[in-house]
């Protein structure tokens, strides 16, 4: 038999999950010397993870990383296996059964949470499932916001809360021709919201976000950024973190921050997205419903670059009846796959997934589920690359194992469960229906939200 | 909005910003890289990426800087697309001191 990875005996790799990470694994395979045969698993109906249901309807430019992943799944050895689960549908020891490698990429489908009581109250919210509601993911299409409250808090200062924020902030004139989902524009009509207050631990100096995303809060129609001058004032610290030429990121965040100080003034509108500083929860309190949030004031210690927020015992309470928090994602365990549960990842040595240290054959990991929830999109391309480059290291481990049969195998075990699979050739016309419904709304496309309802356009005629 | 590679990219070509690129608009010369404006998306993933901070995006964009849009845009028309990191051009570590960082 010739070596594994040439025509008559192709590599046969499943990777499990269709965001960009898996799509990047795909390419790297694809660009290797080798011939590798590839199936992405998908447990939606849909393809593209977090482009598609996470970056932010108004940022469609963004969502044009999908013309790449379409470009690579007309690779003569791609094909898309969505609307099928790993972990429930078929498991992680049937893919290796099946395959030479599995590459996990399912990303971090849940959130970090602030282990404070009174969570679960109505009106506490997480970003993630915001996020997915606006952005049309099934999982959340039934959740419910009640956003009839004046005031809206967001714990957190990355792009997903400014993304929370923004959505909040803006008009529907502003987001009616995105792609925003059907029940959520509805919904965000009747908003009553006029404040929406974004917390942050540490200070102005340390904000996450990233200019482009909060320079975008000085260009809405109706809402203001607001900040109070005296939370401007930095520590010795924070300003030789700034003045480092290195450091131009937060410079620019810190500079956009005076912006929106200077030019406060003059307030005509009907929203303000209020920036507040060194604050952490510290209790969330209310009968059935959230009433009010109780944050500790906080100081920084440490050297510069190093700093951490530290509360100094001082107690401020804010009214509100909405809390979305948004402090971070975090994997969620797979059947069979070693999961360090301190960080919310995949345990695993630069992609090689391992179990107490020790190398677990056949099974690799890429994207937020190797490296936590960090980074943009494009971030995952070098993780990826970083993956396949030592799956294909460990090439001749796999020439060792028996021959496999790929998705033959699976196929057979998707058909005795009564699963239709969608491939891409299904997406495509899922696809299409989508673009078609929006036409009409002058939206890019109308997403079908339920899974029900994108499978009706398939094996219909 | 358009995000373009400068001239502190010239005679370093560290190519740090292509490894994270989603959609490989970087194109090269023996000079530098050139960022395709129909293909990027403007993640500003490369931004924080380069060593020399050679790359702006829209509003950030300089005065005396806004000439490279155009130049951009036309060099990669006809120059190949980089794609993965390579060898930075001799001298770019003097150069990057040089520059101040």
């Amino acid at each position: 038999m010739a070596s594994l990875g040439n025509p008559d005996n192709p590599l046969l790799v499943a990777i499990v999950g269709s965001g960009p990470s898996g799509f990047y694994a795909a390419e790297a395979l694809f660009k290797s010397d080798i011939i590798a045969k590839t199936d992405l698993y998908e447990r939606l109906p849909s393809p593209f993870g977090l482009v598609r249901s996470g970056v932010a309807p108004d940022h469609q430019k963004l969502k044009q990383a999908i013309k790449l992943y379409e470009k690579i799944a007309e690779n003569e050895n791609f094909q898309l296996i969505a609307n099928v689960n790993i972990g429930t549908d078929i498991s992680i020891e049937q893919l290796k059964e099946a395959y030479h490698a599995v590459i996990i990429t399912c990303g971090a489908e849940t959130d970090r949470k602030l282990n404070l009581s009174g969570e679960n109250l109505d009106g506490c919210y997480t970003a993630t499932e915001f996020v997915g509601w606006y952005n049309g993911h099934p999982d959340y299409r039934d959740r419910e916001f009640d956003l009839s409250g004046e005031t809206a808090v967001i714990v957190g200062q990355g792009n997903v809360a400014a993304d929370v924020a923004r959505i909040l902030s803006k008009t529907i004139d502003e987001l009616k021709y995105t792609d925003i989902a059907q029940h959520a524009l509805d919904v965000l009509a009747e908003s009553r919201i006029k404040t929406i207050k974004v917390i942050g631990r540490r200070g102005p100096a340390q904000a996450k976000f990233t200019p482009k995303e909060l320079r975008e809060f000085g260009e809405l129609d109706n809402c203001l950024p607001f900040i109070n001058k005296q939370d401007l004032v930095l520590n010795p610290e924070s300003k030789t973190e700034l003045a480092n030429k290195s450091n131009i990121g937060n410079k620019k965040i810190y500079d956009l921050f005076c912006d929106f100080a200077r030019n406060q003034s003059v307030d005509d509108k009907s929203r303000r997205c209020e920036f507040h500083f060194l604050l952490s929860p510290i209790a969330l309190v209310g009968n059935t419903r959230l009433e009010t949030i109780k944050f500790e004031k906080n100081e920084l210690f440490g050297d510069a670059f190093n700093q951490s927020a530290r509360g100094t015992g001082e107690i401020l309470e804010i009214e509100t009846g909405i809390l979305f928090s948004s402090i971070g994602y975090r994997g969620v365990p797979m059947q069979g796959v070693p999961f360090n549960h301190d960080w919310g990842t995949i345990e695993n040595n630069a992609g090689r997934v391992t179990n107490n240290g020790q190398l677990v054959t056949q099974l690799y990991t890429a994207g937020w589920i190797k490296r936590g929830p960090s980074g943009i999109i494009g971030t995952n391309r070098a993780c990826s690359v970083e993956t396949v480059n030592n799956l294909l290291e460990d090439l001749n481990k796999f020439e060792s194992i028996k021959s496999r049969t790929g998705y033959n195998q699976i196929n057979k075990i998707l058909q005795s469960k009564n699963i239709r699979p969608i491939y891409f050739s299904d997406w495509i016309k899922i696809d299409a229906a989508e673009k078609k419904a929006g036409e009409s709304k002058g939206k890019p496309r109308e997403k079908l939200t339920r899974k029900e309802h994108m499978l009706s356009h398939l094996d219909s005629k | 909005m358009t995000t373009i590679v400068t001239d502190n990219c010239k005679g370093c070509r560290f190519t740090d910003c292509v490894t994270v690129c989603p959609v490989a608009c970087f194109h090269y010369d023996d000079d530098m890289l050139y960022i395709d404006p129909d293909t990027c998306i403007d993640c500003s993933a490369c931004i924080p990426e380069c060593p020399v901070q050679a790359i702006f995006e829209g509003d950030d964009i300089p005065e005396d800087k806004e000439h490279w849009i155009e130049i951009n845009a036309q060099k990669s028309a006809s120059l190949p697309v980089c794609e993965e990191k390579i060898e930075p051009l001799p001298g770019a570590d003097d150069r990057k001191s040089e520059l101040g960082f």
